[in-house]
């Protein structure tokens, strides 16, 4: 498990993207998740409580995409769904690659502008 | 009033960087650097004690040890002649490029020719944190299993060898060598395999001329 600090990891890349748009605070964040990069949505949004509390993405809504794992056969071009084999269900080959599956991005945020054009505050996250 | 902004960008990316600059300084510096992966019990000590054995005639090494706790594996490969340095990662699954920077830092890379980095006892997690060393090596064993490239497809993906330790357990254990490597070579076409056993020391030389050959040579000290 390593939510924690993916989940810091978020946090920074959205402040940051809401400080150059001088947002006031941010509402929604879209998060992309690939099937195999290992990350547990659940985990990720119980951490976010606690990592954004007191900052301006305080209270965001996280938006989690979830792309489900695609392989395609360098031999006969199929491409599938992983199986128990890994092999191309169509020509038994094994030469396979991943096409889908690894992502792991911000993919968007949403944030509310701020009126008076006030920059969020520069919000420093300790890393252990 | 509310407004989208597009971002795309890697919530690994913050890792990422920092391994690329671990591998600026290590190459700097002359080191070549292994990063040494496997699920705990498997064997990563043992073949990493086996090395250094092998290896303290080409070159000065340093060990650096991944640990959730204790300095066992440090202990172990101090012992074995290495200058050894361990990190505690007090809970975190893995190693990433933030504590090997750590870690650099307490050594003198100018002294060394060599680094084996023992990553924590995990097939999931180190996987997804690069650390900036020049090659991957994962440990697999017999009484795991032959399903682990099925499950664990992340990580045999992305080494660049693969050693199968325990091999002298084959006939008290149920394993189909060929199911498992029809997994490795699926998700990893060609890759280096070694199988042996570090007890009895069956297949430990075709893997130490291997690793010595990759070897670049050294300080010219």
């Amino acid at each position: 498990m390593h939510e924690l600090m993916v989940t810091e990891s978020i946090l920074e890349i959205a402040l940051r993207h809401a400080r150059q748009a001088k947002a006031a605070r941010i509402s929604d964040l879209y998060l992309v998740i690939g099937s195999l990069s290992s990350v547990v949505d659940d985990s990720v949004q119980f951490y976010w409580e606690f990592i954004s509390e007191g900052t301006a993405a305080e209270g965001a809504i996280l938006h989690f995409r979830r792309i489900p794992a695609e392989l395609a056969c360098q031999a006969c071009g199929h491409t599938y769904s992983p199986n128990e084999n890994l092999t191309c269900p169509v020509c038994e080959s094994s030469d396979i690659q991943i096409i889908a599956g690894q992502e792991f991005f911000l993919e968007a945020i949403e944030i509310v502008e701020d009126p008076a054009g006030e920059a969020v505050k520069s919000t420093g996250i300790a890393r252990s | 009033m509310t407004q989208r902004i597009t971002v795309v960008e890697k919530i690994m990316g913050a890792n990422e960087r920092i391994a690329k600059a671990n591998r600026e300084e290590l190459d700097l510096a002359n080191v070549y650097a292994l990063n040494f992966m496997a699920s705990p019990g498997a064997g990563k000590t043992s073949l990493i004690e086996q090395t250094l054995q092998k290896l303290a005639s080409r070159g000065r090494v340093a060990v650096v040890d991944g640990d959730v706790a204790t300095s066992i594996d440090a202990d172990r490969a101090a012992a074995a002649g290495a200058q050894a340095i361990q990190i505690n990662t007090g809970g975190e699954c893995h190693l990433d490029a933030v504590m090997l920077q750590a870690a650099l830092a307490k050594l003198d890379l100018s002294t060394i020719d060599l680094l084996i980095v023992e990553n924590v006892g995990n097939l999931i997690c180190p996987a997804n944190f690069e650390l900036g060393t020049h090659l991957s090596v994962l440990v697999a064993s017999i009484p795991e299993g032959d399903d682990k490239p099925y499950k664990y497809p992340g990580m045999y993906q992305g080494v660049d060898a693969l050693v199968i330790n325990k091999i002298d357990l084959l006939p008290y254990i149920d394993f189909d060598m060929d199911y498992f490597r029809q997994g490795v070579e699926a998700l990893n076409p060609g890759l280096v395999t070694f199988p042996l056993s570090c007890r009895v020391g069956t297949g430990l030389d075709l893997w130490l001329t291997w690793i010595s050959e990759h070897l670049p040579s050294g300080n010219g000290s």
